[in-house]
């Protein structure tokens, strides 16, 4: 098409209208990334989040130091008979909470993607289409790792002395973080489904609350009504809290282990899907 | 390109429809829109706040699947071509933003990589934009430090990264002090002397006016006029004229010359030295007539003025109400 007669502004600021000519006729386009490429380039978005919002690990390394220590000095010694024997059966479990209320804020700021625009950015590039997704659990796991270290480092200070050594501890959280890569898919499918942000941020609670205090995180489930007993016994963290003390024990128990390997590999398998359909269609 | 036919549209679009349901109520956002673009033009879709703009755009960017109806941009179906439509069409707008958090460059940088420009290439991509856009020096700074302006050129330089045929630019200006709006327009006009088609929505007359080739007007989801900027002003009458006099005590003789002239009703303005008269379709040869008229009489005429109708007197006359926002429509979706 000929230069519109009404151009005329354009052409009185020149250079810049000639940059901005050069830089729109692209010569060579490049082809599409690869799904990997992708995935690690939102991985990278997320970590440079990190590092503009540094607020964000507030929540992620505070509130583990807070129910450490009032759970292991307000409790410990009526719970166990002295702090010290609390502390070596609380840490793992209070690890396991830690990285699962981590968890809470990959739907969190998927959602905040949603309500800023970012994400139909996203959803308008010709690449993989999980890429997003994927690329922002995968930094999310940067955080779990976190909070783990967090507590971990809290807990050797006050007395934590684990016979597994750092082989079973470093299993332990391996593991951990294997279970909240799959339960974040829970959270991610939440945040594409609620309104808000903080609409999935109580949600979110409201579903980890009981996960978390309706196990054996605190307390020896066999002090609580059969009721209750037979929740904590069906209740995946119960599971996982088992497989990770057993692993920081050095009494690593298989069958628990297997168990939360299996309960990770279904979460996925049944809500990547769920996730990725609602990311596709969401109006 | 499947049909040579077709060959020369940038966007076609046939029946498209999108229905919202929230509990029992419908909201028909797009009943039914056709949109033919040409390649290389700039298309303007005008309509009220809650029109079906940005609902229509969505799907035609393949963020939204339509209920019925089918498009296609530049001949690649936006439902079953999802992806070679993304590969060529850029989106700014209120939905297709940058992330605050990061800073231009790194917006620019990951936009560049997920296009498939490598390391220092997606680098060297980032640069040479933000200097074609003026925000070389705000590139290390955070988004959400930019000012309105610097926002939305930051969202256009995104939005051209892969330096894309078809471009939606969804209320590109809203929000913008004229000379930000002028930046942008500037842009617009660049873009498409380099060839691109612009599918621009506004709710601006000024806006499509200054920019669109061809403008469809949307309301309540439909299309209820398109042609050129001229051709839906002539759609309305001829204009209007208005005359100021340089005394008062002419007026009722001025008024009534002026009514007998083109055969229309005379408008009386508050002002007692001034009136106004509509043309009529096929009074435009008698407007001349009006100033020698005056002249014999023997009165003064200071000011003169032949307007076209505005856009926002097209839109009242095709909707039989004043354009404004529609509040029983939501459009975010």
């Amino acid at each position: 098409m000929a230069v519109d007669p009404t151009a005329t502004a354009a052409d009185l600021r020149a250079p810049e209208a000639n940059a901005l000519r050069a830089a729109v006729a692209l010569e060579h386009r490049p082809d599409r990334p690869s799904p990997v490429s992708a995935t690690l380039t939102y991985t990278w978005r997320a970590l440079l989040k990190i590092k503009h919002v540094p607020e964000q690990l507030f929540d992620v390394t505070v509130s583990p130091i807070i129910f450490t220590l009032m759970f292991t000095y307000l409790f410990g010694g009526a719970l166990a008979g002295n702090v010290q024997a609390y502390l070596q059966f609380l840490l793992p479990g209070i690890l396991v909470q830690a990285v699962l209320f981590t968890t809470i804020y990959t739907g969190y700021t998927m959602n905040t993607d949603i309500s800023k625009g970012v994400f139909d950015r996203f959803r308008s590039l010709p690449v993989w289409r999980p890429a997003p997704i994927v690329g922002a659990l995968l930094g999310d796991t940067v955080r779990y790792t976190i909070a783990s270290v967090v507590t971990l480092a809290l807990g050797l200070v006050l007395g934590f002395r684990p016979p597994g050594g750092v082989v079973g501890v470093v299993l332990g959280i391996v593991l951990l973080l294997v279970f909240a890569f799959a339960l974040s898919w829970v959270f991610t499918a939440l945040g594409l489904v609620l309104r808000s942000p903080n609409a999935v941020m109580g949600t979110s609670m409201l579903v980890l609350m009981p996960l978390t205090f309706a196990s054996n995180i605190f307390v020896d489930p066999s002090t609580m009504p059969v009721v209750l007993q037979r929740f904590v016994d069906i209740n995946p963290v119960t599971h996982l809290v088992s497989a990770v003390r057993g692993l920081m024990a050095g009494e690593p128990a298989t069958d628990g282990i297997l168990w939360v390997l299996v309960a990770s590999v279904a979460l996925t398998a049944v809500l990547a899907p769920i996730t990725m359909r609602l990311y596709r269609n969401r109006s | 390109m499947t049909d040579t036919a077709r060959g020369d549209l940038a966007v076609e679009a046939r029946g498209l429809v999108k229905h919202f349901t929230t509990g029992k109520s419908v909201t028909k956002a797009v009943d039914g829109i056709d949109l033919l673009i040409p390649e290389g033009t700039v298309f303007g879709v005008l309509g009220p706040n809650g029109a079906g703009k940005t609902t229509a755009v969505r799907m035609l960017a393949t963020l939204l699947r339509p209920d019925a109806g089918t498009a296609r941009v530049l001949g690649h179906d936006v439902v079953h071509d999802a992806d070679k439509v993304r590969s060529v069409v850029g989106l700014t707008g209120q939905y297709a933003s940058v992330d605050e958090d990061l800073t231009g460059t790194e917006n620019l940088v990951m936009l560049a990589r997920l296009y498939g420009f490598l390391g220092g290439t997606a680098r060297g991509r980032s640069a040479e934009l933000l200097e074609a856009f003026g925000l070389g020096d705000a590139g290390d700074r955070q988004v959400k430090t930019y000012s309105g302006g610097m926002r939305r050129r930051i969202d256009l330089a995104a939005s051209l990264v892969m330096s894309p045929r078809v471009i939606f630019l969804d209320e590109p200006t809203t929000g913008l002090d004229p000379r930000s709006r002028n930046q942008v327009w500037d842009i617009v006009r660049v873009l498409v002397a380099d060839g691109a088609t612009v599918l621009l929505t506004t709710q601006y007359l000024e806006e499509a006016d200054q920019l669109a080739d061809r403008i469809a007007v949307i309301d309540h989801g439909k299309v209820i006029a398109e042609g050129t900027a001229t051709e839906l002003k002539r759609s309305v009458g001829e204009g209007a004229v208005h005359v100021r006099l340089a005394n008062s005590a002419d007026r009722a003789r001025a008024a009534e010359a002026v009514g007998r002239l083109l055969g229309t009703e005379i408008t009386l303005a508050n002002d007692p030295y001034a009136f106004s008269a509509r043309v009529p379709d096929d009074g435009a040869e008698h407007v001349a007539r009006i100033l020698p008229t005056l002249g014999d009489e023997g009165i003064v005429v200071p000011e003169f003025t032949l307007g076209q109708p505005s856009l926002d007197e097209v839109f009242l006359a095709l909707t039989g109400q004043p354009m404004e926002d529609d509040e029983t429509i939501e459009e975010v979706a």
